[in-house]
């Protein structure tokens, strides 16, 4: 039971990083159609940013990590809009086009990360009291776990409240749908379309920051590894839909750390949560290929 | 109050794939009047409402609305400009509800909502509810509600009464007769007894051009005529 209980709440923590790079990954996809493969280099930048900042700024490690996350929440905003206005902005009705461009983009701020940084990985600012563990049904879950989700929990709350209640929000939804229509009601969508890609942005670099708490250091591969897996729970959770991608990610989280650690355990297999994970998005496709809450974004 | 018309089209060619749909038509709709733009099935009528506002690309030709050359400006400020449109197959927003729907279509904070709700009780009554539930009949009224929630100088309507039951048929022709009162109006539409119950000037095109343009009474006068162009004869609304 203690085992079971550390493995949900760990898993809740991975899924919490995974909705966040989710959620605009989803939103950018279903709002434009863009497959945006530079993603990944919002994450790692954000995590970079975060880290960065936190070298230069004295007070607590608290402050720091605050500091951080804020700085690099406003660098993956910053990107994410430059790169909405420069390179995609060109390319909307050319998606082969664009999807190159996205890959390239990603390849090429990837390099850059090596030649500002290094290889190397760089240790985090994680306070002392997110290091210690709280005991839950015997089991001894680290604190930053609960931060993540937590994080991760209000971003959902304020992406759900800009969609319902706000006139931004009413112009995402719609546009997720029917971009064209949007457009014919006198709306600039275009707008929209730079909005979205820095919001997107600002949460992805937030995701990196969390998972430089979550892992202890953060290195140029960190938004790589996270995009795969947030492509996997955008697919899941439906293109364009917020609650699909936070039930979808919750789910690959959970799904992902049961099968590492069961599989280890009772088959003596390792590296049994990324088979799992594709298991459960084949099942997916197999089953509602258009993913658990279809084009709607909500 | 210019004299111009209220739309002049010139020299319009859209190509769409490797197909030619409209080949160069030129038309003027007049202030305050409501133009039939006819034709048989798949001649450009819906093709050169999109073309109007820019939802499909014009390989050549000019578009004017009054004075102002609108050609290369983008969809939404044309729409800008004072257009209401009402799509052919209504493309409400499903996951929206109705008032939603409307809210979203409201231009400068004075929304005319009284004006729709009049037309369209059922609109009020069924504001909360998602218009992706509603019957095509509602979603008509959804999309005529959100051309006519601004004060627009222009309604470009396409085949309002599609799949409607005659009687749903009978209330659009209303409101387009009540809308006439507001706006210009160019309307698409195959029902030819509402053409005749509302419309005053008509354009027919076969082919990508334009074949006959003039009154609407003018032509339905000469059933041959009309037999000649559109392939039918007119009947009542």
């Amino acid at each position: 039971m203690t085992t079971f209980v550390l493995l949900t709440i760990t898993g809740l923590g991975l899924g919490a990083m995974y909705f966040l790079v989710a959620s605009g990954l989803s939103l950018i996809y279903g709002l434009m159609g863009v497959l945006n493969f530079a993603h990944g280099a919002f994450i790692t930048f954000g995590a970079y940013a975060g880290w960065w900042i936190s070298t230069k700024v004295g007070g607590s490690v608290e402050g720091q990590l605050l500091v951080g996350a804020a700085f690099a929440m406003l660098v993956g905003a910053v990107l994410a809009a430059v790169v909405e206005l420069v390179f995609i902005r060109p390319l909307y009705r050319r998606p082969v086009e664009q999807v190159l461009v996205t890959v390239g983009l990603a390849l090429a701020l990837g390099a850059l990360v090596y030649g500002i940084w290094g290889a190397d990985a760089k240790f985090y600012p994680v306070p002392d009291w997110m290091l210690d563990t709280t005991t839950i049904l015997g089991a001894n879950i680290p604190n930053d776990r609960f931060v993540e989700i937590a994080v991760a929990a209000v971003v959902l709350v304020g992406l759900i409240s800009l969609l319902r209640f706000t006139r931004i929000g009413l112009v995402i939804r719609a546009g997720v749908e029917n971009r064209a229509m949007v457009t014919a009601l006198g709306i600039d969508v275009r707008k929209t379309f730079t909005f979205v890609f820095a919001l997107g942005g600002a949460v992805a670099a937030l995701a990196g920051v969390l998972s430089g708490v979550y892992f202890g250091t953060v290195d140029p591969t960190r938004g790589t590894t996270l995009l795969i897996f947030a492509f996997i729970v955008v697919v899941i959770g439906g293109f364009g839909s917020i609650g699909g991608s936070a039930v979808a990610a919750v789910a690959v989280g959970l799904v992902q750390q049961y099968a590492n650690y069961y599989a280890a355990d009772w088959l003596d297999w390792s590296g049994a949560g990324d088979v799992a994970v594709m298991l459960l998005l084949a099942s997916v496709l197999l089953l509602r290929p258009e993913g658990l809450a279809p084009k709607v974004a909500h | 109050m210019t004299d111009a018309p209220a739309l002049a089209v010139s020299d319009l060619h859209v190509h769409l794939g490797e197909s030619h749909v409209l080949q160069g038509i030129t038309f003027a709709v007049s202030r305050g009047r409501v133009t039939a733009l006819l034709g048989r099935n798949g001649v450009g009528k819906t093709t050169t409402l999109r073309a109007l506002l820019g939802l499909v690309p014009r390989s050549r030709g000019h578009v004017s609305l009054g004075e102002e050359d609108v050609t290369k400006l983008r969809t939404h400020e044309i729409v800008r400009r004072g257009i209401g449109y009402v799509p052919e197959d209504r493309d409400v927003f499903a996951g929206l509800t109705v008032e939603e729907n409307l809210r979203l279509a409201e231009r400068g904070g004075a929304g005319r909502y009284e004006l729709v709700y009049e037309l369209f009780p059922e609109l009020r009554e069924r504001g909360g509810q998602k218009a992706g539930t509603l019957s095509g009949g509602q979603q008509q009224m959804v999309a005529i509600g959100r051309a006519l929630l601004n004060e627009n100088a222009l309604l470009l309507v396409d085949e309002p009464t599609k799949g409607l039951a005659p009687f749903l048929v009978s209330e659009v022709a209303a409101a387009l007769e009540r809308a006439a009162g507001l706006a210009t109006i160019l309307l698409v539409e195959q029902n030819l007894g509402v053409v005749q119950r509302v419309a005053e000037d008509v354009v027919v095109l076969d082919g990508g051009r334009v074949v006959h343009e003039g009154g609407a009474k003018e032509l339905f006068a000469q059933p041959e005529r009309v037999r000649q162009l559109l392939g039918v004869h007119g009947g009542a609304a």
